[in-house]
C-alpha cells in the first residue's frame, strides 16, 4: 500500500459520518458529528440519556432525517427516500431496544420474511438459513412460537438472527438490553460477544460498561449531541480525555 | 293489501341491495387509497388524503346526492340516475372507510413497522406482511358500522328518484294509503339486512383473529 508523506494511509472507512446536524423542534440534538466505522470494527456510544447516541444511530439507515451533513456507505451517500433507501436498509442491519418482532409471525416466519421477499431467496433456503441461525443465538427449539410466547432476552436473540439472515455488512444496535430484566441481559450481550469476535461491524448504544470494555475496539463519548472523544476502550475508562467524560465515567461506576 | 305490493317492494329491496354491494365495494377499494394516501411519506399524497376526508365526511349525504343528481348534468356530466346514485355513496363512504383503515393501521406498534423498514422492506411491502395483516381485526367491526350505514343510507335515494325500497314504499303508501303496514315491512326487511351483517362482521372478526 502506497503511503505518501502526510498522507493517512488507510482503507476508507464503511461507515463514514462527516459534520452531521439535527434538530428536534428548537433543540440541536445532533451537532457537526463526525464518525468512521471500518469494516470488522465494533464501534460502542457512550454518554447520557438525551446526549442523542439513539438518535444517531437511527440517522444511519434513515429511521431519522438528518438536516446538514453527510452519512456515507460504503462511498455511497444514503438515499433519501424509495427503493433505493430500502436496498442500502437490506445491507445495515438494526436491533432495537424493544425487540420488534413481529406479533402475528412465528419465529421462523420473522426471519424468513425479508430474505424471501427483499432477496428473492427460496423458501427452503431462507428457512434452512434462519435454522441455523436459530441454532446460533440457541433457540432452535423456538422455530414455531409467536413472539408474546417469548421472554424479552429470548426475543431479541430472535431479533438478532432476524437481522443476520440478511447478512448485513453493519449491524446497528440500538440500546439492545435495556429493555431487558437483569438475568436477561448477559443471554443477548453473550451472543452480541460472539459477533464481534466473528468480525461483525457494529456500531453499538449501550449503558453495559462491561461489554464496551469487552468487545469494542473504540469506544465514542457523546455528550448534548456531540462526539467529545473517541478512544479504545482501556484509554476512555482509565484515562477519559474530558471532563464530561470523567464525571460521566465517575457517576456510572460509582454504584 | 294486494300482492303486487309486494312486487313492488321486492323490486325496491333488489335495488337497494345493488346499491349497497355497488357503493360498498367501492368505497373499500377508495376508502383503502385514500388511507394509503394518508398514511404514506409522500406529504403531496398525505395532504390530497386529508383533503378528500374533510371535504366528503363534513357535507350531509343528502346534499352531495342532490349535488351530483342535479350538478353534474348542468355541467355536462349525463349519468344514469342509479350510477350516479350509487357513485356518490361510494365517494361520500370511502372518507369513513379511510378512517376506519387508518386507525386501524394505528394500532400496529410503530416500531414493527421501523422493524420491517429496517430490514428493506418497501413500503407496499411493509404494508402487505406487517401492517395489514395485524390491523385487519381491529377494522371489521368499525368497517361493519360503515356497512349498516351506508345500507340505511341508501334510503335517501329515494328522495332523488331512485325507486329503491324507501322509495317504492313511498309509492306503494300514495297507492293504496297504508304508509304503517308498507313502512313496517320496509323497516322489517332493512333491521334484517343490518342484523345479519352483523352477525357476519363478528364471524369475520373471529376469523381474521391474530393467534399469539
Amino acid at each position: 500500500m502506497a503511503s505518501g508523506p502526510g498522507s493517512a494511509a488507510r482503507v476508507d472507512a464503511l461507515l463514514q459520518l462527516r459534520r452531521v446536524n439535527k434538530h428536534y423542534g428548537q433543540s440541536h440534538v445532533l451537532r457537526d458529528v463526525d464518525l468512521d466505522v471500518h469494516a470488522g470494527e465494533v464501534v460502542v456510544l457512550l454518554g447520557a440519556s438525551g446526549s442523542g447516541k439513539s438518535t444517531l444511530c437511527r440517522c444511519v439507515n434513515r429511521l431519522e432525517t438528518i438536516d446538514s451533513g453527510e452519512i456515507v456507505l460504503d462511498g455511497t451517500p444514503i438515499p433519501a427516500e424509495g427503493r433505493e433507501l430500502a436496498r442500502l436498509r437490506a445491507q445495515v442491519g438494526m436491533v432495537f431496544q424493544s425487540f420488534n418482532l413481529f406479533g402475528h409471525r412465528t419465529v421462523l416466519d420473522n426471519i424468513t420474511l425479508a430474505p424471501v421477499r427483499v432477496r428473492g431467496l427460496p423458501r427452503e433456503q431462507a428457512e434452512a438459513r434462519a435454522l441455523e441461525l436459530l441454532d446460533r443465538v440457541g433457540l432452535a427449539d423456538k422455530a414455531a412460537a409467536h413472539p408474546a410466547q417469548l421472554s424479552g432476552g429470548q426475543q431479541q436473540r430472535v431479533a438478532i438472527a432476524r437481522t443476520l439472515a440478511m447478512d448485513p455488512r453493519l449491524i446497528l444496535f440500538d440500546e439492545p438490553t435495556s429493555a431487558l430484566d437483569p438475568e436477561m441481559i448477559g443471554e443477548v450481550l453473550e451472543v452480541m460477544t460472539e459477533l464481534a469476535a466473528e468480525g461483525m461491524t457494529m456500531l453499538v448504544v449501550t449503558h453495559e460498561m462491561g461489554f464496551a470494555r469487552r468487545a469494542a475496539d473504540r469506544v465514542a463519548f457523546m455528550d448534548q449531541g456531540r462526539i467529545l472523544e473517541t478512544a479504545p476502550p482501556d484509554v476512555f475508562f482509565d484515562r477519559p480525555g474530558t471532563d464530561r467524560a470523567r464525571d460521566f465515567l465517575a457517576r456510572i461506576l460509582r454504584h | 293489501m294486494p300482492t303486487g305490493v309486494l312486487d313492488q317492494l321486492g323490486r325496491g329491496l333488489l335495488l337497494t341491495v345493488e346499491m349497497t354491494a355497488l357503493a360498498f365495494a367501492g368505497a373499500l377499494v377508495l376508502g383503502v387509497l385514500l388511507a394509503v394516501c394518508r398514511i404514506s411519506p409522500v406529504p403531496p399524497l398525505r395532504l390530497a388524503g386529508a383533503a378528500y376526508v374533510t371535504a366528503f365526511r363534513n357535507i350531509p349525504l343528502l346534499v352531495l346526492l342532490v349535488l351530483f343528481v342535479f350538478g353534474l348534468p348542468e355541467v355536462g356530466l349525463l349519468y344514469p340516475l342509479f350510477a350516479t346514485v350509487a357513485l356518490t355513496m361510494a365517494l361520500y363512504w370511502a372518507a369513513f372507510v379511510c378512517e376506519v383503515v387508518r386507525s386501524g393501521v394505528r394500532t400496529v406498534p410503530r416500531g414493527q413497522i421501523e422493524a420491517a423498514r429496517a430490514l428493506g422492506l418497501t413500503f407496499t411491502q411493509c404494508l402487505r406482511h406487517v401492517v395489514i395483516p395485524q390491523s385487519l381485526r381491529s377494522m371489521v367491526q368499525p368497517l361493519g358500522n360503515v356497512f349498516i350505514g351506508l345500507t340505511l343510507g341508501t334510503s335517501l335515494a329515494a328522495a332523488v328518484g331512485v325507486p329503491e325500497l324507501t322509495g317504492q314504499a313511498q309509492l306503494v303508501t300514495l297507492k293504496y294509503d297504508n304508509p304503517l303496514t308498507s313502512f313496517a315491512l320496509t323497516t322489517v326487511v332493512y333491521v334484517a339486512i343490518t342484523l345479519t351483517s352483523g352477525v357476519i362482521a363478528g364471524r369475520i372478526e373471529r376469523k381474521v383473529a391474530i393467534k399469539r
